[in-house]
């Protein structure tokens, strides 16, 4: 990897707006543009935008689309039952383990898709081999960018910004989405919050971005991202699941689609299997009530059952303390030991999520 | 971009030290050391009467980043820690060399911070 960072349509947006870059999945985005505390709190308070044009879209037609999208992933796209309509889902390997986690549409000519940035080529690669000798057709959107405006003031603000489009937006349910011409607007997000994920055309997505800052969106980077989906307590791929986990173990029991049951979706016979012989660990959220920071990768001791591991972890600045996403024993209650630094210490274990739009929602 | 105040000493570890009128040391991270760090959600400082010899272990600070020491930058005796920072860690990124210092140490020979970095020895060190 010694290829310079590839930069979204709006970096020199971030630049101007004060942006401190990293590179991320081979990509050149904004950490933060000053304090990623603060742009969490804006976030959870009022409206603030993530370039996530690093995101990969796919638009997907073909006679066999559908068909194959149904072997493809875990969740069942049958259940779109519209144009806009949007499902969550994994994308497994025949040993049930995750390639990628993925949002698909149902679109007016076939399907919209939209993957991480840092699975790009794999996923692309699975997409090409699983399709192959059908009838479908993947087009890879690079010619879009996309801008997530999250936050209780989110959808208010975007609709000032685009008046003419505000009744259509307004009327949008929660994961759902309209295209407006080359545009796609959808009621989103990764944050906890309400909010959009827009699609935009690279051209206009510079124009976009000013606009919305005037409309007092705060530009938010990615380290709010991870604080604000880690509270909301969402996966993050290649950290909370990977090839190597199955969805069962990673809190996405609920995106597998069972019925019908003659649906063979790829992973299906090795999580029936699984299944059968009994999940062994289960995703939990951890709160640590004393100072310190739990972080990925700490081991989770729990007295008499046995071990598990964080898989994300981080300072809630919600909460004001520290709280983690870990995969644990299935039989760990309501107590657990993080080996913090050396030091067992203590952690309260909880359903996820931790925060739902501003608040505290666990317990 | 990194503030360097010229008037102190530095250490590679990131640490800054300002000689008080009293003869203690003050010590803190550097504006670039915070700008690393990101966001300072807590710090754990060293025990008054603490006696530390130079790059010994002194404290923790953690950020939404990352957990990083805190070194000492020269031998001697802590007599003061800022207990305001503890209450208000933010105060390492906004004021790095001023609400944000960590402790204060009365050094066992006040001659060693001869040997410390100057302002314009650490900007080199870090590029700035």
């Amino acid at each position: 990897m010694t290829q310079a960072p590839r930069c979204t349509p709006l970096y020199q947006s971030h630049i101007d707006a004060g942006a401190k870059m990293v590179e991320f999945a081979g990509w050149s985005m904004p950490i933060h543009y000053g304090s990623q505390l603060k742009e969490h709190e804006i976030v959870r308070s009022d409206a603030g935008m993530f370039d996530v044009s690093h995101m990969v879209v796919l638009d997907i037609t073909g006679a066999d689309a559908r068909d194959w999208l149904r072997g493809l992933l875990a969740n069942d796209v049958a259940k779109l039952g519209f144009v806009g309509k949007a499902l969550y889902s994994g994308m497994l390997n025949e040993q049930g383990g995750v390639i990628d986690d993925l949002i698909v549409y149902l679109a007016e000519s076939g399907y919209r898709m939209v993957v991480n940035a840092g699975t790009r080529d794999k996923d692309i690669a699975w997409l090409k081999k699983t399709s192959e000798g059908r009838d479908v057709q993947l087009a890879v959107r690079d010619d879009l960018a996309m801008l997530a405006v999250q936050g209780p003031n989110a959808i208010d603000k975007v609709c000032a910004v685009k008046p003419d489009w505000a009744e259509q937006i307004r009327s949008l349910k929660v994961f759902q989405g309209l295209p407006f011409g080359d545009w796609f607007v959808a009621r989103t997000g990764y944050t906890g919050e309400d909010g959009l994920e827009i699609m935009v055309p690279a051209a206009e997505a510079p124009g976009f971005f000013t606009a919305l800052i005037a409309a007092g969106v705060a530009p938010t980077g990615l380290g709010a991202r991870d604080t604000l989906r880690l509270e909301a307590g969402m996966n993050l791929y290649g950290h909370d699941m990977d090839e190597g986990i199955s969805p069962l173990e990673a809190g996405m029991g609920w995106t597998v689609a069972w019925e019908p049951a003659d649906r063979d979706f790829i992973g299906r016979k090795a999580l029936e299997a699984e299944k059968a012989a009994g999940v062994a660990m289960k995703q939990v959220g951890l709160v640590m009530e004393s100072r310190g920071v739990l972080r990925e990768g700490m081991r989770v001791v729990v007295d008499g059952v046995g071990e598990g591991v964080i898989t994300s972890g981080t300072f809630s600045p919600t909460l004001k303390l520290s709280i983690a996403i870990a995969r644990v024993p299935k039989a760990t209650a309501d107590v657990a030991a993080v080996d913090l630094r050396g030091t067992l210490t203590p952690v309260r274990v909880v359903k996820l999520p931790f925060v739902r739009n501003g608040k505290k929602v666990y317990e | 971009m990194s503030q360097i105040p010229a008037e102190l000493k530095y250490v590679e570890s990131h640490e800054w030290l300002r000689l008080e009128a009293n003869g203690v040391v003050t010590v803190g991270i550097t504006h670039h050391a915070q700008e690393l760090l990101g966001d300072v959600v807590f710090v754990e400082l060293p025990k008054v009467g603490a006696v530390l010899a130079r790059d010994e272990q002194a404290g923790v600070v953690e950020s939404v980043k990352a957990a990083s020491d805190v070194y000492c930058p020269i031998a001697g005796e802590v007599v003061a820690v800022n207990e305001g920072l503890e209450a208000a860690p933010e105060q390492a990124n906004e004021e790095p060399y001023g609400e944000g210092w960590f402790f204060q140490i009365k050094p066992a020979n006040v001659a060693d911070l001869d040997g410390l970095w100057t302002a314009e020895q650490y900007a080199k060190e870090i590029g700035a």
